[in-house]
């Protein structure tokens, strides 16, 4: 190999090298699990800690604020016996589409007490979206982050 | 009426097959009729499509909701124009607005190239329309528009049925700005088809010199150009609709748009390379059919279902029959490509560290890496699904850690690749047009230090961009000066004979000043500030600088909707400087209707004040009381300055250039040697 394709080769890998450990410490201080209800539950204590996505059905009439936070139960959307109370303790404003029977992705971590502590939440309003296949190019982010 | 659109899809199926059939017949007996019989079913296939869509049109307008696609999308409150883009609102639709922006190119492209490059044009027939008949066989079979609302028990239909009325458009949906913006993505999307027919045919036909490129390189640059304006214009629309203060979140749809960009970014680089040195050719086609391959994809995902995201919802059985397309594509593309290897040798070595052509090449690498990290953030979710069964998702810090040090490493290229020489930049050369830029960028850091800028990114994107935007001034300064020298016009006048003399130099300055301008409204992201509270009449807020007082709650009631809107009084240092009306409306038409909110933001060069309204405060049952959120979001208007300057240069660029008139073209010449940094540059500065 040339000097001059050896300096690119060095070059690209520092480039990649560097680039790669970034996008590992970026991977550590954002991956989170994406669950349901049942598969949050089934994983027992190891759910603990872990940053978790909770996908759930909100159920009618649970939804109470106190002050900025929001608390509100939420069901597995086949097994309607699985329940865990979510406890919204974000910043940003819940999107327009979070009230009753919303699909709600909550993410956040589960206390040792079960309660669901959340701090960002999206909600798509599930009866619509199951129906209309797919509404479009849609909702862009609708209340996402 | 539907029928009409269901036989002209029938008979474009057809058509379309005959078109590959008789253009791959025609090229192998040389036969020149058999030719002009495929390309004209080309354009026949995209009168027979127009007339499938026109006909969709048709049953939005007339509110016919015997068609399912049509009651699921639209009621009859819905204004017109909402109606007829509704067309794109959903999943059948929207492909089949693909399919015809396909068939429109296609024609289009055919037509120009009816007596041009004719032993490469059958097969470019053929590419385009075999994508073609991909996307007619899925309106048919998989997700057709015109079908009929049925009443079924099990899956035994037993009888037809009109609903009174349609289940009504997304309201957020309900925006001018979603009547362009998927129109754009998709145009953008498609416009990758194009190059991709022309790369493979000049594979087919061992014609690898520079044709496919000089034929193709405009229909890249438009494709790019209209795709990163529809995604702007998705970011436009989420910021002033969603009231999350934002207008980028990394969600897997963008992504999908962003991955084709980010390749095709690299495609009309590594192309210079090609095209001035002879090298790279193989790289160039690899570009090519990454960027075809990641628009269909990028339509997979968004359609699909297969990832979770706002935007993409049910599981449709589309996916399977777009992932056997793209694989398809991929392993045909690429056993033509290594068969073809012994067409594709380098004319040329590579330079030095210190050149154009290596700023290309890492250029080319960071933006491959971004598409990566893009690609892997996204699809995170099924692949480790699959490979662990637990479904791990990475957000926004992921995408951020990897893609801002790439941004800013790119805006660094921006501003140094163009001052670099072939080959091997001097020393003396790299003193010379570095000097003035690295001042002002130094002087700009110790200024923002000054004024309090700690964020590191946004510092050191600021400081780039006053690298470089200095930099681009001054090629567009040095440029003029040494022309209205030679030719005596004056300044202005000789900007503009020099950007149209080079318009694809010039432009590409002008694109990279929309970069810096961008770059410079991201950094902003650094020092947003935002706040709730919960206010009644005359009450009042204060956040920095700016007081926002309620001033009254009042009724609005339109076409499709009613709601609230408030009347805020918008003040700074206790002066009053704007009203604002943030709202919220209930659409009709849904069977659960929706409140959504109306944001208000008072927009200003240095920062805007975006103030959402979520409706009665829960704390006070009179409903007396509004709850609200406030952002500062300093600087966002250069997203979309920037945004339009890209436009514009991508369309200077596009132009072709105006002929220099015979008496002055050794004063062109010198003008020109001066600009390449020649030593008879003796008068500048």
């Amino acid at each position: 190999m040339k000097p001059k394709q050896l300096k690119f080769l060095v070059g690209s890998v520092a480039i990649v090298l560097v680039l790669l450990y970034l996008g590992y410490a970026g991977f550590k201080s954002s991956m989170s699990y994406n669950q349901t209800v049942s598969e949050m539950l089934a994983t027992k204590d190891i759910a603990y800690g872990r940053h978790i996505e909770l996908t759930g059905d909100v159920m009618p009439g649970t939804i109470k604020r106190e002050g900025r936070v929001v608390i509100f139960d939420v069901n597995d959307a086949k097994e309607k016996e699985k329940i865990v109370t979510i406890r919204y303790e974000g910043k940003d404003p819940l999107p327009d589409t979070f009230r009753d029977n919303a699909t709600a992705m909550a993410k956040g971590k589960l206390d040792k007490s079960g309660v669901f502590v959340a701090t960002q939440m999206t909600a798509k309003c599930a009866s619509k979206y199951e129906k209309e296949k797919a509404a479009g190019l849609n909702i862009d982010k609708a209340g996402l982050d | 009426m539907g029928q009409v659109g269901q036989f002209a899809l029938a008979l474009a199926f057809v058509v379309t097959i005959y078109s590959i059939a008789a253009s791959l017949l025609g090229i192998r007996i040389k036969n020149d009729k058999l030719i002009a019989s495929g390309r004209n079913a080309a354009v026949a296939v995209f009168i027979l499509i127009s007339t499938a869509i026109g006909t969709l049109a048709y049953l939005f307008l007339t509110s016919d909701y015997s068609y399912a696609y049509v009651a699921e999308h639209s009621n009859r409150d819905l204004p017109n124009y909402f109606k007829i883009s509704s067309i794109w609102g959903g999943q059948e639709g929207s492909l089949l607005f693909w399919g015809w922006l396909l068939t429109i190119y296609t024609a289009l492209v055919v037509i120009q190239n009816r007596k041009r490059h004719m032993s490469m044009m059958p097969y470019v027939t053929s590419v385009l329309m075999g994508t073609s008949l991909f996307f007619t066989s899925m309106h048919l079979f998989v997700a057709n528009p015109f079908q009929m609302n049925a009443a079924k028990i099990g899956t035994q239909v037993v009888g037809l049925f009109t609903p009174a009325d349609g289940q009504g458009l997304n309201p957020l949906l309900q925006d001018p700005m979603m009547v362009i913006h998927p129109p754009m993505l998709y145009l953008g999307f498609v416009g990758m088809v194009v190059p991709f027919a022309f790369a493979i045919a000049a594979l087919i036909t061992r014609q690898l010199g520079d044709t496919w490129i000089r034929t193709t390189r405009r229909w890249t640059m438009a494709a790019w150009g209209i795709l990163g304006t529809g995604i702007l214009l998705g970011g436009f629309w989420a910021y002033h609709t969603l009231g999350w203060g934002g207008y980028w979140a990394w969600d897997p749809v963008e992504n999908a748009s962003l991955m084709p960009w980010l390749i095709s970014t690299a495609f009309l680089h590594s192309v210079m390379v090609q095209e001035k040195k002879g090298m790279l050719k193989v790289w160039n086609i690899v570009l090519v059919i990454m960027s075809y391959v990641m628009a269909v994809f990028g339509t997979f995902l968004t359609r699909s279902g297969v990832v979770n995201s706002v935007h993409a919802f049910a599981k449709s059985p589309i996916g399977g029959y777009f992932l056997a397309f793209i694989v398809i594509a991929l392993s045909g593309s690429f056993y033509l490509l290594i068969d073809r290897l012994p067409h594709l040798k380098n004319e040329n070595q590579m330079g030095s560290v210190v050149s154009r052509e290596s700023s290309f090449l890492f250029n080319n690498l960071v933006l491959l890496v971004a598409c990566f990290s893009v690609l892997f953030g996204t699809m995170l979710p099924s692949l480790s699904e699959w490979v662990t069964g637990d479904k791990i998702t990475v957000s926004k810090p992921f995408f951020d850690a990897v893609d801002v040090p790439i941004a800013i490493f790119l805006l660094f290229l921006t501003g140094v690749g163009p001052l670099l020489a072939w080959r091997k930049a001097s020393t003396n050369s790299l003193k010379r047009n570095f000097m003035v830029p690295t001042a002002v960028a130094l002087m700009t850091g110790a200024v923002l230090l000054a004024i309090g800028v700690r964020h590191f990114y946004a510092w050191i994107a600021l400081v780039m961009a006053a690298f470089v935007g200095t930099s681009i001034i001054r090629e567009f300064y040095k440029g003029a000066r040494a022309r209205s020298l030679g030719t005596g016009e004056g300044f202005l006048e000789s900007i503009v004979n020099l950007t149209m003399r080079n318009t694809r130099r010039y432009g590409g300055y002008v694109a990279h000043l929309g970069f810096v301008l961008l770059f410079i409204g991201w950094s902003g992201q650094a020092f947003t500030e935002h706040s709730e509270f919960e206010a009644g009449i005359g009450s009042t807020f204060q956040i920095r600088s700016f007081t926002v007082r309620i001033d009254g709650f009042e009724p609005v009631q339109g076409q499709n909707y009613s709601g609230d809107r408030v009347n805020v009084g918008l003040y700074k240092n206790g002066k009053k400087i704007a009203n604002m009306f943030p709202g919220r409306r209930t659409y009709k038409g849904a069977e659960d209707e929706q409140a959504v909110s109306e944001i208000a933001i008072r927009e200003s060069l240095l920062e805007d004040v975006y103030l959402v309204f979520q409706g009665p405060a829960a704390s006070d049952p009179s409903g007396r009381t509004g709850a609200f959120h406030i952002y500062l979001n300093p600087l966002v208007v250069w997203v979309w300055i920037g945004g339009v300057v890209l436009g514009l240069g991508t369309i200077v660029a596009l132009l072709p250039n105006k002929k220099s008139a015979p008496v002055k073209r050794r004063k062109d010449e010198s003008a020109e040697a001066v600009r390449e940094g020649a030593p008879i540059a003796k008068s500048l500065p």
